[in-house]
């Protein structure tokens, strides 16, 4: 799990282009969204993305991702949930 | 000084031509179906508004020849039926251009012979990529047509072809030009379908806009052209003229690059300033073709900006969407044709599969073909990514 | 005095250097114009992280309108439909389509397909100004400015803006050009009136360097 969370943060940074913020600087339970980091519809979009590459897990619900992006936490424990890579 | 309306043409998944389209209302046919025309993994997927003629077909109706990107054969076959309808007498008297938008170009072409390229950069033939750029589309019409005196294109995404045709209308007003022939075209390609797709707002079966369940768009393709003409050129002409494009404004959301604000400020200030220039009450508007594209997001901020200029109960409207899908830079020039169509044969078209209320707003779109509806003014709204608005008015004349 | 159309500043980006009315504001050789673009927002100190998303050409273009508005109150003058946005641009969004086109073979990316339509730039600069009047984006072989002085001229005439942004942008093969000025009706004494031919003067200025 911690290893995942660490992994994670390294992912989002890069498939969201956060060039301002270290991964190491997000916080486990941050929320990502609005007064978290400020992430934005198309942000969440491109997390959808990172799930089918890293993941192999497919979202066809675009309104599953507000849960699932919370924070890294719940981002991780849904992979460990759902991988399929 | 007024701009009047002189000729119309149009091609969809609905129709060749605009009597075809207009028949289809008149049936209430829809356009949506699965893709068969267009090589991509969604075909049986994700349905479309696609017009199921091949490109040899299409050639052959538009009187091209060799290898033509969809988009020039759409435009084509819609401009010249839009001069064609027109009878302008003699039209060498005067200045024409041709103001044509779209958001593609000739991406169908350059995506067949993309993959090919991307192996081996010796084996395809780059002479077809020439028509890659959307004015390319635009020049290939132009020169078909022989307008020479003034030829642009636009891409300001959905709201596209409304724009040239508030180009055209200027250009007119500040005796710029005689005769604009003005809208848009666009046709399906992979890299779009796959670029909405990643966006997650198309809908698997066919969409169902100003639904409460609504879940997404179809795309689409066609082109739409009006032909706008000076008083002077009007009084030349051998018909009567219908209408008159009376009001037309464009203003930016400035809220996000694709999503349109909750409170849908851009389309506001599109609705209010082309009201503005007509000088009418927003009561005097009969219908509305709306922009309905039937993603969560347009149709509320559309629907929230008609609640606050026309308040609980606006004039009839409909989205053509459910007939024809999305198509994108084409919308603008095809719905002025329709908003044209409901003026001059007194219907609103139907909205196709409404089912259930949305509950931010108390109103609901004309879900039924109503006929003898007499409309004098009909608004015709287009909203893009970038934020960008545009509101079209065409009034009848008496 | 009757108020009329007037240049009333001027930004222009290129060979990886900004300069503003005449002033260099930024400068960085020897590296790729993409890394220029970088350097020019961290240099610039503009603490708008969503720059780090746009695509090149929104990065040349919002960063010219960048040092072209700030600081200059014109914001407070103006409401904000008051204000267009004009800009052209000769090669379109290609450098991001060609960059989106890449990912459709695996997974297609929402983020790079925002950024294949060449308006989304205007949206990037009327987010960041709250800019809503009218806007329009052309395509040009290269700046044209006679066409580009005509059309806003006209807007003014309209009577639909009192302020507009001017400009070309442009990114493709690691080239980055902007050119972004300021119009503004007002009673005229010192500025260059906005016409075709002191546009064009201050562009070729500008490209000389």
């Amino acid at each position: 799990m911690e290893e995942l969370i660490a992994t994670l943060k390294k992912q989002i940074v890069e498939q969201l282009n956060l060039q301002h913020i270290k991964p190491e600087d997000i916080g486990d339970d941050q929320p990502l969204f609005v007064e978290g980091l400020g992430l934005d519809s198309i942000d969440a979009l491109e997390l959808i993305v990172l799930l089918q590459q890293h993941y192999g897990i497919k979202l066809a619900n675009p309104s599953d991702g507000p849960a699932i992006f919370h924070s890294v936490r719940t981002f991780a424990e849904y992979i460990l949930a759902h991988r399929t890579k | 000084m007024q701009v009047f309306v002189a000729g119309k043409g149009v091609i969809t998944a609905i129709g060749n031509n605009v009597a075809e389209n207009l028949q289809s209302f008149y049936e209430g046919r829809s356009g949506i179906s699965d893709i068969t025309i267009l090589r991509t993994n969604y075909a049986g997927k994700l349905p479309a508004g696609e017009i199921k003629f091949s490109n040899a077909a299409l050639a052959a109706m538009a009187g091209l020849e060799g290898t033509v990107s969809r988009t020039g054969l759409f435009s084509m076959i819609a401009a010249r039926e839009a001069l064609q309808d027109a009878q302008i007498p003699e039209p060498g008297k005067w200045r024409i251009g041709f103001l044509s938008a779209n958001t593609v170009g000739g991406m169908d072409i350059t995506e067949n012979i993309f993959k090919a390229f991307h192996e081996d950069h010796t084996k395809a033939d780059l002479s077809e990529v020439e028509q890659h750029d959307t004015g390319a589309i635009t020049d290939i019409v132009a020169a078909q047509l022989g307008i020479k005196d003034f030829v642009t294109t636009i891409s300001t995404a959905c709201s596209s072809s409304a724009n040239s045709i508030m180009l055209g209308a200027r250009l007119i007003k500040n005796n710029l030009l005689d005769i604009a022939l003005a809208g848009g075209t666009d046709a399906l390609s992979r890299f779009t379908l796959n670029g909405f797709n990643s966006l997650m707002i198309l809908d698997d079966k066919p969409c169902t806009p100003y639904n409460e369940t609504r879940k997404g768009l179809n795309l689409g393709e066609g082109a739409g052209y009006i032909v706008l003409v000076s008083e002077r050129v009007a009084k030349t002409l051998p018909k009567k003229v219908m209408a008159s494009l009376s009001g037309y404004a464009n203003a930016n959301d400035a809220f996000h690059q694709t999503a349109s604000s909750p409170e849908g400020k851009g389309n506001y200030l599109a609705m209010t300033g082309a009201l503005a220039m007509t000088g009418l009450r927003h009561e005097a508007i009969g219908y509305i073709n709306v922009h309905g594209t039937g993603t969560n997001n347009n149709d509320l901020s559309e629907s929230i900006a008609m609640e606050r200029i026309f308040g609980i109960a606006p004039p009839k409207f409909s989205s053509t969407k459910t007939f024809t899908g999305h198509t994108l830079g084409a919308c603008g020039g095809v719905e002025a044709v329709y908003s044209l169509l409901a003026m001059e044969h007194q219907i609103i078209p139907p909205h196709l599969r409404w089912t259930a209320q949305m509950k931010e707003v108390p109103f609901k779109p004309v879900t039924e073909l109503m006929t003898g509806v007499e409309i004098n003014h009909a608004m015709s709204n287009s909203f893009g990514f970038g934020g960008n608005c545009s509101s079209l008015i065409f009034s009848k004349v008496n | 005095m009757t108020k009329a159309p007037s240049i009333t500043s001027y930004t222009a980006l290129r060979n990886n250097k900004i300069v503003s009315d005449g002033l260099v504001v930024c400068k960085k050789s020897e590296v790729s114009a993409s890394d220029f673009l970088l350097h020019a927002y961290e240099a610039l100190e503009l603490n708008y992280p969503k720059f780090y998303k746009m695509d090149h050409l929104s990065k040349a273009g919002f960063l010219a309108a960048e040092v072209l508005l700030r600081e200059k109150g014109w914001s407070e003058k103006y409401r904000p439909e008051e204000i267009g946005i004009v800009f052209s641009c000769a090669n379109s969004s290609l450098d991001t389509d060609l960059r989106y086109a890449e990912t459709v073979a695996d997974i297609p990316s929402p983020a790079l397909f925002v950024y294949t339509l060449p308006n989304i730039l205007i949206g990037e600069i009327t987010i960041r100004n709250r800019v809503k009047g009218e806007s329009a984006c052309f395509v040009f072989d290269t700046f044209d400015a006679s066409f580009q002085t005509g059309y806003i001229n006209t807007l003014f005439g309209s009577g639909r803006v009192k302020a507009c942004i001017s400009g070309w942008a442009d990114f493709y093969e690691d080239k980055a050009e902007a050119f972004f000025y300021l119009a503004e009706l007002i009673d005229n004494k010192t500025n260059p009136i906005h016409d075709s031919n002191n546009t064009s003067k201050i562009y070729s200025e500008l490209w000389k360097n």
